[in-house]
């Protein structure tokens, strides 16, 4: 890969009354793959994903997407400059059928509605939600709604995509499912893809790097492979029972 | 706005995810449709002079609720002070008329120009500042309030003691200076409702429609997905109230006396919402459905009890409020969406 990495965050900061949510943050993501941000709670990740999104203004550093500086800038001017996004907590347009989010997600870089619709049907196809194009969002179990997140994301074209805990609530079975969505969203449309995941099962079947937060910081950087044997990370980890026995595993 | 993002953009070709049998139940929206307007351009052939007055109110209502639908229906911006605009665009119109003898086909412009501006302003305060929900609502009111007080201190205005349009032969139709007999008005009426309902469902199937009912449901979520909620958002604030400040106009030259007590009252904005809401917010035909139904059963009763002799105030606010919890308690998508199933409007969900 020449140039730049797609995504430069560099020595970002954000602090909400005094306390360091995150605290001098660097590192990149280079272009066509996954990284995964993990750490314990309130290590900062939500908010490091809120300010690469544009939902929070960090208080010093700057973030650049393909070189260019996008630190700052509003949400809707963060997506449109290629950046998609799905929520913690699912934020569905509850009132509208599948198709309709799908739509205006897609209106996104097409000229008409009637190309929006076409690059809807689709996403929603690739994501396995054809069937449920009508349905209204708020009728959708949550597995599904976090599909349509990610359909809603990915029809506006982004070349970053920011997963927020995607797997957080989801049975096994639902994971192994979306898992398998996310591989192929991945592969058939040379996504570079950003995720946040408590799930390491998760973490370790997708990200080929992975950055550990530990109170605002990064502590470690790198591969599965070296990020699982790391000493500082194991240290954070412990008393986090299920995420230390997923590291392991 | 995106510029190319407000024309019209009719989907065109239902496409594979609707489902097949959508086609009968467009058959039977548009000979509905066909069967309404025929029998609306009839009716002041049909109908008495009650009935012609009482069909022009419904008329008027349904107008001012898809204004008010625009807003509030669609990107979620809840408005308590439409009478504003309503006001507003009346004492535009026939403040020139009084002074100047221009009509209101020129003056329309200015009264549209001016509530776009006023409602361009409260958006800006309101949208800039980040109030949004009660606190917007409560705007709304202290902007009509504003208006009704500071009404009653123009003296070339009439002040409190109103303003009067003078009243010409009523028989005689000139249609340059819009006077003329009622079915004038019900006519002028007419094509006013219909090109709001036109206009609305072109934008409805546009970028707006989708990025208005995408900002109502979750703004977060909308700007996430690229959608510039500022702006949007100010469209349908400054739409909606242009498209009042044409009421407005109609307004003043039907009933010919304005007042800044009545027309920018609390009550006013009151009753253009009660309509839509009723009706259906955020839908087509909810407005229409709305008006007629408060119109029929609000001032058909008050009618009838006074042709029996009874005289009872208020009974028509009584009934609004009335059907306003009911709705509210049985249908609260209001009365249009079941409505349209039970004819058989409406492609099923899945």
């Amino acid at each position: 890969m020449t140039g730049h990495p797609l995504l430069q965050v560099e020595d970002v900061s954000k602090a909400f009354r005094g306390v360091r949510a995150v605290e001098g943050v660097s590192f990149e993501v280079a272009r066509h793959t996954i990284t995964a941000l993990i750490g314990p709670n309130g290590a900062g990740k939500t908010t490091l994903f809120s300010l690469i999104a544009g939902a929070q203004r960090p208080d010093r550093g700057q973030i650049r997407l393909n070189g260019r500086a996008i630190g700052g800038l509003p949400a809707h001017r963060v997506c449109a400059a290629g950046v998609g996004r799905t929520f913690q907590l699912v934020k569905p347009f509850a009132g509208m059928t599948v198709l309709d989010n799908a739509i205006v997600g897609a209106l996104r870089g097409e000229r008409t509605v009637a190309g929006a619709r076409a690059r809807a049907v689709a996403v929603l196809g690739m994501l396995g939600l054809s069937g449920k194009a009508s349905s209204l969002a708020s009728h959708l179990t949550l597995a599904d709604r976090r599909r349509l997140e990610v359909a809603r994301a990915l029809a506006t074209r982004p070349s970053l995509l920011l997963l927020d805990e995607m797997m957080a609530g989801l049975r096994p079975t639902e994971i192994d499912e979306l898992l398998g969505v996310l591989r192929t969203v991945h592969r058939e449309e040379g996504l570079t893809i950003l995720l946040t995941e408590h799930v390491m099962r998760a973490v370790m079947a997708l990200a080929e790097q992975i950055v550990v937060l530990h109170h605002g910081q990064v502590i470690a950087r790198g591969l599965p492979a070296a990020i699982v044997r790391d000493a500082a990370v194991l240290d954070c980890y412990l008393g986090e029972e299920d995420a230390y026995q997923g590291l392991g595993a | 706005m995106s510029e190319s993002g407000t024309a019209p953009e009719v989907s065109t070709g239902v496409a594979a995810a609707k489902p097949a049998h959508a086609d009968p139940a467009r058959r039977r929206r548009l000979v509905a449709m066909g069967l309404l307007g025929l029998a609306s351009l009839a009716m002041p052939l049909l109908g008495t002079s009650y009935l012609l007055s009482a069909a022009t109110l419904a008329l008027y209502l349904a107008y001012v609720g898809q204004a008010w639908n625009v807003m509030m229906g669609f990107a979620g911006q809840l408005s308590l002070g439409h009478s504003l605009y309503v006001g507003l665009g009346a004492y535009v119109a026939a403040g020139i008329f009084v002074h100047t003898g221009v009509g209101p086909w020129a003056s329309v412009w200015l009264a549209v120009g001016a509530c776009a501006a006023v409602g361009a302003f409260i958006g800006l305060l309101a949208f800039r500042l980040r109030i949004a929900g009660v606190q917007l609502s409560l705007l709304t009111i202290a902007f009509a309030e504003l208006a009704r007080i500071g009404f009653d201190h123009i003296d070339a205005l009439g002040g409190p003691g109103g303003l009067f349009l003078p009243v010409v032969n009523r028989g005689h139709v000139d249609l340059l200076g819009f006077r003329g007999p009622p079915t004038l008005y019900y006519y002028a009426m007419l094509l006013l409702a219909a090109g709001a309902l036109a206009l609305c469902a072109l934008l409805l199937r546009s970028r707006a429609g989708y990025y208005w009912r995408a900002i109502r449901e979750d703004e977060a979520a909308a700007e996430a997905v690229g959608i510039n909620t500022f702006r949007w958002k100010m469209f349908a604030v400054v739409l909606s109230s242009a498209m009042t400040a044409v009421a407005g106009t109609f307004f003043a030259f039907y009933n010919n006396s304005l007042f800044p007590e009545q027309i920018f009252g609390f009550e006013r904005s009151v009753e253009i919402l009660v309509g839509p809401v009723v009706g259906g917010l955020g839908t087509l035909f909810g407005p229409i459905v709305g008006a007629v139904t408060l119109v029929v059963l609000g001032d058909g009763t008050t009618e009838l009890l006074n042709r029996a002799g009874v005289d009872l105030p208020g009974v028509r606010q009584g009934i609004h409020g009335l059907l306003l919890l009911l709705v509210t308690i049985y249908m609260p998508n209001g009365i249009w969406p079941p409505l349209a199933r039970a004819l058989g409007f409406e492609a099923k969900r899945l």
